[in-house]
């Protein structure tokens, strides 16, 4: 079942002739979890925020096509309806924070969903453990770091159980730690819950084992729409200058001195199991 | 030359965010500062350019002690580009947004055009000179902070995350550039997540962790150092995880550069095949 359809969509920002998004075509599966990737500026951001209403509600300009995420349609229904089913963690988490501190940042998207007190609690509680930021809870948003922003933010989204959660490159702050346990905790809700994730991300090695599907835009397009592996070793993307992963490009590389490998890897644990193999059979 | 003398910091609200750091950077060195969220590597670099002051402890640039200089001062010398770039941008367009700093710094009409021109460029922005800076993409806009402070070529350049944003075309124009400015000399000093970066860059590395500098090296200590590196929630680069992996091939423990590896993996290869051939 589809969960986004968005058809012959083109957006272009007020006061600008050239248009930030061109003819888009795209349907997204509930239960889908896609990196959304391409050069910066290329219009990620933008396709993001015509998923949860920002455009055309609050950024002007001019929109055609369609765009229906959860079943509404996103021009007819007030950003407020939206929310409840959308979850959308910003590319700045300072413009997401607001509260006077963590604890009640979380708090207030339950509280505008009407959940009650206690389940609230709960909720919170919980995404503060598994942000790792229990410890910040009293305190205020503007005096932490960037990455203990960027994780209450995080928190925000995941506390309030969307059923398709965007999360614009939620890891530029985070340590690589932190990156890795964020991957894991909505991998997990992804294969336990069928959470349908979009996830904007320009460092490929770290998450290209969770992801069902890679999307690559380029100057306002989509470029190329595949499972990670395919996409990750095709000429074009390689062309596109998309970041593919170190060991990716490792057996790229040894593959041009003469080496073959098998199938391209995304993962250590691949590549080292071929190396292991070749090295068997010589 | 920066000296940091046992220097300490709390902020107002009482986190204590620095305890006695004491670290020398000399002229030209080329550095890089990794560790946790929340280790203090924001809050040392700040002290940098005399944003924040020590608590305890000093801070020399070039023998100057940042307690007795105006930020104005120390920014001549010191180029910091924030983390968050909205904290930095305030101008009408990119183009003014050049311009301001080296107005202030008192460089003449032609000088500031020319170096505005060189700076858009440089950075992949010249086609949105006339554009306001709130109009671009957050990759775009950190790349807007980046060249507002390069446009004035200080001696040394702190950068907080520079990649931020960037996709692998844009990391890999600003590492040659960051590159090429540290063999003419000029010190640069960044704090990045991005490992793999690190590993490309090849700096010497500080590692933060829990306020405090837990280790100094080279990339290749630092980021084949396991433990060090699980203190500050860091984890080895692709290269380096792989190469723990085949470690019973005989292959080495320490390796954090692609094109090494490829060469040890053909050297492997290859001897397996001459010890056939015998
Ligand atoms: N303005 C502030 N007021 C009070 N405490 C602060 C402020 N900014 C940072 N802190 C605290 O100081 C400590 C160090 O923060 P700092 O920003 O230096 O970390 P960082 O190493 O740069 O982390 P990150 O990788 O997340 O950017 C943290 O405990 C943080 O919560
Ligand atoms: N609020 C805005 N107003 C006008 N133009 C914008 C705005 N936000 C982004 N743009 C422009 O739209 C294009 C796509 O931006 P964006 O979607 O943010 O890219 P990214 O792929 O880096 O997320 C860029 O050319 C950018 O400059
Ligand atoms: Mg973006
Ligand atoms: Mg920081």
């Amino acid at each position: 079942m589809s969960i986004v359809e968005i058809r012959n969509l083109s957006y272009s920002y007020p006061g600008l002739n050239k248009p930030a998004l061109i003819n888009i075509d795209l349907t997204i599966e509930k239960g889908d979890f896609i990196i959304l990737t391409g050069p910066s500026g290329c219009g990620k951001t933008t396709l993001c925020r015509c998923l949860n209403g920002l455009i055309p509600h609050f950024y002007n300009g001019d929109l055609t096509g369609d765009v229906i995420v959860t079943g509404l349609s996103v021009k007819d229904n007030p950003t407020s309806k939206i929310a409840q089913h959308v979850g959308f963690v910003f590319q700045n988490p300072e413009n997401q924070l607001f509260a006077l501190s963590v604890e009640k940042d979380i708090a207030f998207g339950l509280e505008n969903l009407a959940v009650p007190r206690t389940e609230i609690r709960k909720q919170v509680d919980h995404a503060l453990d598994l942000l790792g930021i229990t410890n910040l809870r009293d305190n205020a948003p503007y005096e932490l770091s960037g990455g203990q922003k960027q994780r209450v933010a995080i928190a925000c989204i995941l506390a309030m159980h969307p059923e398709l959660m965007i999360l614009d490159e939620p890891t530029s702050f985070l340590d690589p730690v932190a990156a890795k346990n964020l991957f894991e905790i909505i991998y997990a809700l992804n294969k336990e819950l069928g959470l349908t994730i979009i996830l904007v991300e320009h460092r490929l090695d770290l998450l290209c084992t969770y992801a069902n599907r890679v999307i690559i835009m380029d100057e306002g397009k989509v470029k190329a729409d595949g499972i990670p592996r395919d996409i990750l070793s095709s000429k074009e993307v390689l062309s596109l200058g998309i970041g593919i992963p170190k060991i990716t490009k490792l057996y790229l590389e040894l593959k041009a001195s003469g080496i073959h490998l098998g199938d391209p890897p995304i993962s250590v644990n691949e590549i080292a199991q071929e190396i292991r193999t070749l090295m068997l059979n010589d | 030359m920066i000296e940091v003398e046992n220097v300490s910091f709390t902020y107002p609200s009482g986190v204590e965010a620095l305890k006695e750091i004491n670290v020398k950077i000399n002229d030209a060195d080329f550095i890089a500062i990794i560790g946790e969220n929340g280790a203090g590597k924001t809050t040392f670099i700040k002290h940098l350019n005399g944003i924040l002051k020590p608590t305890q402890g000093d801070i020399y640039i070039n023998g100057l002690n940042t307690k007795k200089a105006s930020i104005a001062e120390l920014s001549r010398d010191v180029g910091l580009v924030f983390q968050n770039p909205d904290h930095q941008l305030f101008c009408e367009t990119v183009e003014d947004e050049i311009a301001f700093g080296l107005k202030n710094f008192g460089f003449n009409k032609d000088a500031i055009s020319e170096r505005v021109t060189w700076a858009l460029n440089l950075l992949d922005l010249t086609k949105y000179g006339k554009v306001s800076p709130f109009m671009l993409s957050g990759g775009e806009r950190k790349r807007v902070a980046l060249a507002t402070i390069l446009a004035w070529d200080p001696k040394i350049l702190v950068l907080d995350e520079p990649t931020i944003g960037q996709d692998f075309h844009q990391k890999d124009k600003l590492r040659q550039f960051i590159v090429q400015l540290n063999s003419q000399g000029r010190t640069v000093i960044m704090v990045t997540h991005d490992v793999e970066f690190v590993a490309d860059c090849n700096p010497k590395v500080i590692v933060m962790s829990n306020n405090r500098i837990i280790a100094t090296g080279s990339a290749r200590e630092v980021l084949t150092n396991f433990d060090i590196l699980a203190k500050a929630s860091v984890l080895p680069p692709q290269i380096t995880q792989l190469f723990i992996k085949l470690s019973d091939l005989g292959l080495p423990q320490n390796v954090i550069d692609l094109y090494e590896a490829k060469q040890l993996i053909i050297d492997l290869t290859k001897g397996r095949l001459n010890n056939e051939g015998l």
